[in-house]
């Protein structure tokens, strides 16, 4: 009963604070703003004083060994915003398809809808992703419950909140300008309190671990959490104009900013997306394997020299710009020597494989986990390629980039994490199994096929682009005005939009999927494997040649 | 290590740790991998050694090529203006009449004047200088202002209604609406009898009474037939080719408020052979026309040399 009261005494100054705030507040979309903290604060207020018991309303089972109700809600959470990012995604080809959706309002415009996109799918998708997995991961591999529940679910909320008040920001034109780093000062301040409450539970949790060993996938965890901490602080240092408005400006500028801000944005790609799904990687293709992680050497040298190279890659944005020359060298030649650390995941996600190649034909997860890791292991060969300056003065600024960024993210981001949903929904809800293995086979082909036009069609685009801006005549004239690039991007914007169209029609079948396993349901269906197979041989069986027609 | 185990698929021993079930196996790093990591460790060092990189305390190491991105920008440019020079110069000196009789100057012209346009005319004249509304059409040869390559040339040296170019092409029409010249009625039948000028709209009474006050009010600039006037820059209205739109809206708009449409002077924007270019280019659309007959002798000359 106390602690039900001090919530809530916490919860009416919370609402007191965001009252005041919306009042005083100098801008319009602030007091917006304030007021969702205000709404917030009321359903937090009555849940606190009805006692609504949260676990069930998402059909939680018992607590069992380990505290997994916040997971729960994270992947119901994952599930959501990858609708809402892909959908948003698909919502915004079209719009550069076609330029009349954009509707004629601010609100719809595609300089606001793209970074709603953006965050929706790195930061709400892959962000919810990656706070539900590592602590399903943390408390199974230390063999410990979480430390600090009430501040894990402190944690899933707030970011939440976060979500919503950068979502809602974009929209209303609230913004640093700052690619992947958009929201303004105190949506900033949110985060990183937040974040170092995430901190303090994961570190917690194995602080309390029974095992003597940290698990190599938990490295990868802790890398990520620390890391993004630093580099979001760092680049978001502003000061805000007004403390009840929403506009702030940095404390770097000029050069510095635009380096501050890439080093950022380079390893928010680093560690957030590649050192934390690694991190899911190494947890859940071992365990759907049923297979020893194939090299504990390489993992420790993969390991280091990635997070020990990573960092100083970021002036590759920067390529031919103000930037001096000597950090656009070093930007370049920590991201050539980087291409062997990334393949370090890869080689001991796939090899992990060895001795069970078979599931690949047998089991659509373990297929999801071998594409996203081919992905990987492609865009972290492109990357490090695009990074040198002679290839980066044709990519630069063209459809090639945004290429190269989808075929990691959709490939590699989602697949293991549509993969490790996958493993997770039926383990968190306590089911026998998933609703239907078939459709997480649909899944896997939609989002491969889509993820193909997507990639294709935006190399074909970059390389054109590139090509078409860097056209001399015969006389030294440059031969295209870029609105005429832009007319012969169109087809591969269509093409690129139908990708977009099958990825998001993949991520339906599996919220169907996962909507139905959560209620307990099981789709009758034939098994997976239905080709004759010779498992002495190991091979499947051809039927014999028929008559050459 | 705890208790290391042989992994029976691969033969592997694992290194004996376990969590949750999880094991890992005692593979060395594969060669390649480790051979490749090398190499691109090695390829790093000596990039580094011959290009721009290691920052010291007031400058950065300069690398053993003398390599910088200002220096290769400027290598490039030089060469390029050095390769075109004799024919920038020819250009320079010769007068925008002399180029469009010299079929090697005209032609070296048109192509410049093509990229030069691109990037700093299509934005209101279109990709294709078809103009839209308030930006004429530059393929036709309804001209404003003149369509020989004269004329064009001075449009572009000094803009239209720029203000600060004592040499611009000026001038303005009435707001006769809003100033009260005419009354909104009076405005209508002006507007009917312009359409009727351009054959848009059948004569009506409405026209009549408008050809009375086109007569006193319009005539001394866009004449009595709706001819136009060069000198003033007044459109012909005897046409259906409209600059502002040609429907009764847009009409009685243009009468009530008038428009002042404006283009920046280029010859303090762009260097002379590029306004030359343009000049050239833009007489090479479709619409330019022949130097008018009483000119300067040397221009008189310029249509023989054209046809050489």
């Amino acid at each position: 009963m106390v602690t039900a009261l001090s919530r809530s005494s916490l919860w009416l100054v919370s609402l007191l604070i965001a009252v005041v705030a919306c009042a005083a507040a100098v801008d319009t979309g602030f007091a917006i703003h304030m007021l969702i903290v205000a709404l917030a604060c009321i359903i937090g207020l009555i849940v606190t004083l009805r006692g609504v018991d949260l676990s069930k309303a998402i059909l939680a089972p018992d607590q069992g060994r380990y505290d997994d109700d916040p997971i729960r809600w994270g992947v119901i959470a994952t599930v959501f915003w990858g609708m809402a990012g892909f959908l948003a995604g698909l919502f915004i080809a079209l719009q550069l398809a076609l330029p009349v959706l954009n509707l004629g309002f601010e609100w719809t415009a595609f300089g606001r809808v793209r970074p709603l996109h953006t965050s929706a799918v790195i930061f709400a998708f892959g962000g919810n992703a990656l706070i539900a997995t590592s602590f399903y991961v943390v408390q199974r591999t230390c063999r410990a419950r979480l430390a600090f529940p009430g501040l894990a679910r402190f944690v899933f909320w707030g970011y939440q909140l976060f979500i919503v008040l950068a979502a809602t920001g974009y929209l209303l034109g609230i913004t640093q300008g700052k690619e992947y780093a958009e929201p303004e000062w105190y949506v900033d301040l949110w985060l990183t309190v937040v974040w170092v409450a995430y901190l303090a539970v994961f570190v917690g949790t194995l602080v309390k671990r029974k095992e003597p060993h940290i698990y190599v996938a938990n490295w990868f965890y802790l890398s990520f959490i620390i890391t993004v901490a630093m580099l979001h602080i760092v680049n978001n240092l502003n000061w805000p104009v007004s403390f009840v408005g929403s506009r702030s400006y940095p404390i770097f500028a000029g050069v510095q900013g635009a380096l501050v801000q890439w080093w950022y944005g380079h390893n928010a790609v680093g560690f957030f997306l590649t050192a934390g799904f690694l991190a899911m990687m190494y947890y859940f293709v071992p365990k759907q394997a049923e297979r020893p992680v194939f090299s504990y050497r390489l993992s420790i040298i993969h390991f280091w020299a990635l997070i020990f190279l990573y960092i100083w890659a970021g002036p590759h944005h920067l390529h031919y710009t103000a930037l001096p020359d000597w950090a656009q060298t070093l930007g370049m030649v920590f991201s050539v020597m980087l291409w062997m650390p990334s393949w370090g995941g890869m080689i001991n996600g796939l090899m992990t494989l060895n001795g069970a190649w078979d599931k690949v034909r047998t089991d659509p997860i373990i297929r999801m986990m071998v594409m996203a890791l081919a992905f990987y292991g492609m865009s972290t060969f492109e990357g490090p390629m695009m990074s040198i300056k002679s290839v980066n003065s044709l990519s630069h600024y063209t459809d090639w980039t945004i290429g190269h960024v989808h075929s990691g993210a959709l490939g590699w981001n989602g697949m293991i994490t549509f993969a490790s949903i996958y493993y997770l929904v039926p383990r968190l809800w306590n089911q026998p199994r998933l609703y239907s293995l078939r459709m997480v086979n649909w899944h896997f082909w939609l989002a491969t096929v889509g993820i193909v036009f997507y990639a294709a069609s935006m190399w074909v685009a970059g390389i054109t682009q590139g090509l078409m801006w860097r056209e001399y005549g015969a006389d030294g004239y440059l031969v295209n005005s870029f609105v005429e690039t832009v007319a012969a991007l169109k087809p591969m914007f269509f093409l690129r939009a139908f990708g977009g169209l099958l990825y998001l029609a993949g991520a339906v079948v599996m919220t169907v999927n996962v909507w139905r396993t959560i209620l307990g349901h099981s789709r009758v269906e034939a098994p997976m494997r239905d080709a004759p197979y010779d498992p002495e041989k190991d091979r499947p069986v051809v039927a014999a040649a028929p008559a050459a027609a | 290590m705890a208790n290391p185990k042989i992994d029976d698929a691969t033969g592997v021993e694992t290194v004996g740790h376990e969590w949750d079930g999880i094991e890992e196996l005692n593979n060395p790093l594969p060669r390649w991998w480790l051979w490749s990591f090398y190499a691109c460790i090695v390829f790093s060092i000596g990039y580094c050694v011959a290009y721009p990189a290691w920052p010291l305390i007031d400058k950065a190491t300069a690398g053993t090529l003398g390599w910088t991105s200002r220096g290769q920008l400027d290598g490039e440019m030089k060469a390029e203006t050095a390769r075109r020079a004799s024919l920038i110069a020819e250009l320079g000196k010769a007068s925008i009449e002399q180029i469009a009789a010299d079929p090697k100057l005209r032609r070296a012209a048109i192509d410049g004047g093509r990229a030069a346009f691109k990037v700093n005319c299509i934005q209101c004249h279109g990709n294709g200088a078809a103009g839209s509304a308030g930006y004429p059409n530059l393929n036709d040869d309804d001209w404003l202002w003149g369509g020989d390559v004269s004329a064009i040339h001075q449009t572009l040296v000094n803009g239209i209604r720029q203000p600060g170019d004592d040499a611009t092409r000026i001038s303005q029409m009435p707001s006769f609406g809003r100033d009260g010249i005419l009354n909104a009625a009076q405005v209508q039948d002006v507007v009917s009898h312009v359409r009727v000028l351009a054959g848009e709209e059948k004569p009506s009474a409405s026209a009549q009474r408008g050809a009375q006050l086109y007569t006193d009010n319009c005539t001394v600039c866009h004449g009595a037939a709706g001819e136009g006037n060069r000198t003033v820059g007044a459109p012909g209205l005897n046409d259906a080719i409209w600059l502002y739109g040609g429907t009764r809206a847009a009409l009685t708009q243009s009468i009530t408020n008038a428009r002042y449409g404006v283009m920046p002077s280029w010859g303090n924007r762009l260097d002379p052979v590029t306004v030359k270019m343009l000049a050239t280019y833009v007489h090479s659309l479709g619409g330019g026309e022949e130097a008018p007959a009483p000119a300067p002798e040397e221009a008189a000359a310029a249509p023989a040399a054209a046809t050489k």
